[in-house]
């Protein structure tokens, strides 16, 4: 049996509606085809207990969570590609547009940089030179939160994700 | 490597990068398999370490963002996304 098929319907339907809920607490719209994405929540689900996190299940997951952060759901790239394609790379996550009906949901370009240029992306990110504020700026590189504090805080208070999906912003 | 082939009518040599939890590859799938065309397919998130590396250099090839689903079509022609009209033009159905 594939892994696909190794998930409960009931655990699928408990999770679509965790996802749903979510969605509409944080200002966000999940796809309105049921079938669909009850398919997304299946892969999350398997990406979840093969990898120990929830990657994205329409990208390759490398299953080394520092390679696949920014591809763990919700993505790094979600908010841009709803705004500019009316849904994220998967179609998980829609426009109000899109949920109205009044705007089809297209095949969407990748806005994740291929591998090589990622590698290069955080080599730079290392070489920033930081200026000198009494505090330092954290930003949520899912939702762009951003807060001056110490340190990230461990869980972002507007999206919930993850104190390691914070990146240092000035 | 696990390459699933897909018995059906002949309209050229279809080679479909996927995964598994993917729904624009399942979409794909779907689409090749209701036009009743005869296809591989490769799941490349089903795949481990030097596998995995191949797999992904194949596709890296055809699409340089490595994304799903890659469909090369003859050695020559390569569709990526779940595009249905570009599907069946290159497949003249
Ligand atoms: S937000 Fe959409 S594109 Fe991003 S990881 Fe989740 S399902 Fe995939």
């Amino acid at each position: 049996m594939s892994e696909m098929d190794s998930i409960s319907p009931q655990e699928i339907v408990r999770a679509y509606e965790k996802y749903k809920k979510d969605a509409v607490a944080g200002g966000y719209n999940i796809n309105p085809d049921a079938e669909f994405t009850k398919g997304l929540i299946s892969g999350l689900l398997v990406n979840q207990s093969r990898y120990g996190y929830p990657s994205c299940p329409c990208r390759l997951a490398m299953g080394n969570k520092q390679d696949d952060l920014d591809i763990i759901c919700p993505c790094d790239y979600r908010d841009g590609d709803v705004v500019k394609y009316g849904a994220c790379y998967c179609a998980l996550y829609v426009s109000q547009a899109v949920l109205e009906g009044r705007q089809p949901v297209q095949s969407i370009p990748e806005s994740r940089p291929p591998r090589a240029e990622r590698k290069k992306q955080a080599a730079r990110a290392v070489d920033l030179d930081w200026s000198k504020l009494p505090l330092p700026v954290w930003r949520c590189k899912v939702c762009g939160y951003l807060c001056a504090r110490d340190g990230p805080p461990e869980v972002c208070p507007i999206c919930k994700a993850k104190k390691d999906r914070f990146e240092r912003f000035i | 490597m696990n390459i699933e082939h897909v018995q059906g009518k002949k309209a050229g040599k279809l080679m479909l990068y996927a995964l598994s939890t993917c729904g624009h590859c399942r979409n794909t799938r779907k689409l090749l398999t209701d036009l009743g065309v005869e296809y591989d397919y490769l799941y490349v998130d089903l795949l481990q370490g030097q596998e995995k590396e191949q797999a992904i250099a194949m596709v890296e090839k055809w699409n340089p963002d490595c994304s799903f689903p890659t469909l090369v079509i003859n050695d020559s022609k390569c569709i990526v996304g779940f595009k249905e009209a570009d599907i069946k033009e290159a497949l003249k159905l």
